[in-house]
């Protein structure tokens, strides 16, 4: 007989736990509170045991996966009590609706989105020796609404359980119930009674997006979360002003080939990118206050005499922006090998947690997405953010006459609370001169 | 004009020695003679010992097996005892059947030796009823989950055995937080004053929570009842003899007009405050470990394999051995466990309107009110109606 243990609340009034290991495999026998999975909580790691004595048929979900109290975790085949599976042989009905398929679980019919309640033991489900499987004649869970909103909908003849929800965990709200009787729903009739989310007809198969289904979701976790709500802070609490600049790069980029030839560049990547590192921590020798942190809560700006130099990386698990520490003491081939090692380290996601904090100033390459300037959103505690865009070949004004040139575009966006025009224009502009001629670096720093 | 330093010792202060540890068994299960406590233990046998080994198994599975049963979503919530097995079998096992227990959330080891039947406990901590027991018949109050607040009970209660003449006594557990409660020190207060027949039975298991017992007492613990005019007892609370002696000890002169006794049983938490607690964010496993040598079970197990010779028989006069104390204490808890996953299967949650039942004893009228009036809400949504009762 089949049997499955939905996730309890292993704390109190907490909604849902993360799965960190499997201690057991589909197709192991386990005995009555033998460890199956290591969780954790808000509140803390735990072991959980096991319900039942039987085969493990079913594990749902992989290790990381965050799953919500009341859905299935485990599902066992329990031994003995043969000839529930029905009188043809067939697989067994599950109260949920869902037919074990030969691995795992097929999707649910209806309603797997939101966590079925918890089912109150005392009530349905007894441990160990087990009552037979409710067939599923019945309509299991009644949809989560509160009661004022079951009575509407009972006052209104609705049947709540074919009202699709929209408040939290799919809980039917008395919005939901109103419009569900509006003339023109389509819920009210018996025939489609039971069709749960499906009540908005369907225009006859036109071609979605990738031919997906038409809408999908996915949970807003780790970096995706961390990345919001970094962008969020800075965006609402830092005024933003963005300057921009196009220069001539075709020296810079004269140089860079050059420098490759010579040995102490040997196996080094050498991209604008480095270059424009090495500019700008020269230029923030003159202009500090691009590298200084704002701490309003103290009441003081804190000027850091060192720059750890952030660069933005687009890796698989989301956008990280490692830094490279002391930068300013680093020379052109220090900078290409810091640089090329943390992008390293970024894709395949080794960064340590040091590596991503402590910036001072942030470099973001959005050129090599194929673009020319953007407005940058400055890191968190930082006081200005540098993008590159694409190099390019452009007819360009060069010694009095027009010329196919390699031009960029410089974006720099500061925090107006510690940075003035004058000083975040008088940085981009240094930056700048040292992209058009090089040769100013001797001059200027 | 004088100069006080940070070094200066205050006047006035007596130098007060540190209480002695009482310890009856070491952890290797060696008996060591103790004066105070000796003339309290004259009774014990092997026979004996095998009955709180067997106590002490039967108690440690039961918290097992409720820890278990809470993960797997069949209970809220559970406040395990794991470590603290000896004085919860050492105290309830001195105690009389006409004492009278005010427990904490944790003393479900003395709830079980009390007589409540573990289903009781469970349909509690599964949060389907009040209380898992008539306090009545057991003598055990309904478990306190606010704090120390059981103290005042149990003074309160042992008042009025003092007018009544009666000969018994009241017991109250609680932990070593609760002694930085003001409702522990308010009873103590009163228990001074009135001078009546109450025992402080604190487990000192050294962690309220997080917080670390020395944060809270930069002194023993049983050093602080004397300034209440409180006589206090130090033992070691893994040691289930040590225990035994002490209460009984402290219910002896609470009987004969000796008024209050404070017990600090040190022992302590093996697992988490609760299920919902995660203690290995707070303290080290190696303290966790040092405390594991001095497990309660293993030193009466030492001490019997020690001690035990031909001559001692079993309750059925059989041979009596090691093995067999092992097996019969071994059977005993796995009957318990199988007895409760049994019961579990036929538990009824009681429904919204047991709420009303066990407020007044006799008829209230308010109470008839507002019963009625939930019940005519309750009536509104027929047809789903709230599950009440078996389904």
């Amino acid at each position: 007989m089949l049997k499955v243990f939905n996730l309890p609340d292993l704390g109190e009034g907490l909604t849902e736990s993360e799965l960190l290991d499997w201690k057991v495999s589909v197709g192991d026998s386990v005995t009555v509170n033998q460890v199956l999975a290591e969780v954790e909580t808000a509140k803390a790691v735990v072991e959980l045991s096991s319900p039942f004595e039987g085969t493990i048929t079913a594990l749902h979900g992989e290790p990381g996966a965050v799953v919500a109290v009341g859905a299935p975790i485990v599902s066992f085949d329990l031994p003995g009590e043969p000839g529930q599976d029905g009188p043809d042989g067939a697989a067994p009905a599950r109260s949920d609706g869902r037919v074990p398929t030969l691995v795992g679980y097929g999707a649910a019919a209806e309603g797997a989105g939101r966590p079925a309640r918890r089912a109150r033991a005392a009530q349905a489900v007894p441990p160990g020796p087990v009552a037979p499987a409710q067939p599923s004649a019945g309509t299991g869970e009644r949809p989560r609404s509160t009661p004022p909103v079951r009575k509407l909908a009972k006052d209104l003849g609705l049947d709540l359980a074919a009202v699709p929800g929209t408040g939290p965990g799919g809980a039917v709200t008395r919005d939901d119930v109103t419009r569900a009787a509006e003339p023109g729903s389509t819920i009210e009739s018996d025939s489609t009674r039971g069709l749960g989310r499906q009540v908005e007809p369907v225009p006859a198969a036109a071609r979605t997006l990738g031919g997906r289904p038409r809408t999908e979701e996915e949970a807003i976790r780790s970096v995706r979360k961390a990345t919001a709500a970094a962008m969020t802070a800075s965006a609402f609490t830092a005024p933003h002003v963005t300057e921009f600049l196009t220069v001539d790069a075709t020296e810079s980029l004269e140089l860079l080939e050059a420098l490759k030839g010579h040995r102490d560049f040997r196996g080094l990547k050498l991209t604008p990118l480095t270059l424009v590192a090495r500019a700008a921590c020269l230029a923030l020798e003159r202009t500090p206050g691009l590298n200084a942190r704002w701490d309003g809560e103290n009441g003081r700006i804190i000027r850091q005499n060192y720059v750890n130099l952030g660069i933005a990386a687009a890796t698989p698990r989301g956008l990280m922006v490692p830094n490279v520490k002391d930068a300013q003491a680093l020379d052109l081939a220090g900078l290409a090998r810091e640089v090329a090692a943390l992008t390293g380290a970024a894709r395949e996601g080794a960064l340590t947690p040091d590596q991503l904090t402590g910036g001072t100033f942030t470099l973001t390459n959005v050129g090599v997405f194929g673009v020319d300037a953007g407005t940058p959103i400055i890191n968190p505690g930082e006081a200005g953010i540098l993008a590159l865009g694409q190099v390019r070949r452009m007819p360009w004004e060069h010694r009095g006459e027009i010329a196919l040139r390699q031009v960029l575009t410089l974006s720099l966006s500061f925090d107006h609370r510690l940075v003035d025009g004058e000083q975040g224009s008088r940085f981009l502009a240094d930056v700048g001169a040292v992209l058009q001629e090089p040769g100013m670096a001797l001059a200027l720093f | 004009m004088g100069t006080v330093s940070l070094n200066t010792p205050p006047t006035g202060m007596p130098h007060v020695p540190e209480p002695d540890l009482h310890q009856v068994l070491t952890p290797e299960g060696h008996r060591r003679p103790d004066h105070d406590l000796d003339p309290w233990l004259e009774d014990v046998t092997a026979t004996m010992l095998a009955g709180l080994h067997r106590d002490m198994t039967v108690i440690r599975r039961l918290d097992t097996e409720c820890t278990h049963l809470q993960r797997q979503g069949e209970l809220a919530l559970w406040p395990p005892l794991l470590g603290q097995e000896a004085s919860q079998v050492g105290s309830a096992a001195a105690l009389h059947r006409e004492d009278y227990v005010f427990p904490s959330y944790r003393e479900n080891g003395v709830a079980y030796l009390r007589g409540v039947d573990p289903l009781g406990l469970v349909r509690l901590w599964r949060g389907s009823t009040y209380s898992g027991w008539n306090p009545a018949e057991t003598n055990l109050a309904a478990q306190q989950i606010i704090i120390g607040a059981q103290s005042l009970h149990a003074v309160g209660y042992a008042m009025g055995l003092r007018r009544d003449h009666s000969e018994a006594a009241a017991i109250s557990y609680f932990g070593d937080g609760a002694t930085s409660q003001g409702d522990v020190n308010e009873a103590m207060v009163f228990a001074a004053s009135y001078h009546v027949p109450v025992v402080f039975f604190c487990q000192n298991n050294h962690w309220a929570i997080s917080e670390p017992v020395t944060l809270q007492a930069r002194r023993h613990i049983a050093d602080r009842p004397w300034g209440f005019g409180i006589p206090a007892m130090r033992v070691d609370g893994n040691d289930v003899l040590a225990v035994l002696a002490a209460t009984r000890r402290a219910l002896e002169r609470a009987r004969n007009g000796g008024g209050p006794t404070f017990i600090e049983a040190v022992t302590y938490r093996m697992g988490p405050h609760t299920t919902a607690d995660d203690p290995t964010r707070y303290r080290s496993k190696d303290e966790v470990e040092a405390w594991r040598a001095k497990d309660p079970i293993d030193r009466v197990e030492a001490h019997l394999a020690a001690t035990l010779t031909d001559s001692d028989r079993d309750a059925q006069g059989g041979p009596l051995t090691i093995e067999a104390v092992r097996e019969a204490s071994a059977t005993a808890a796995d009957e318990m466990a199988a007895a409760l996953r049994t019961g579990l299967a036929g538990l009824v949650d009681p429904g919204p309107e047991a709420l009303f039942e066990h407020v007044y004893a006799e008829p209230h009228h308010e109470l008839a009110r507002q019963r009625e009036h939930y019940r005519l809400y309750l009536a509104q949504f027929d047809g789903e109606q709230l599950e009440a009762g078996a389904r």
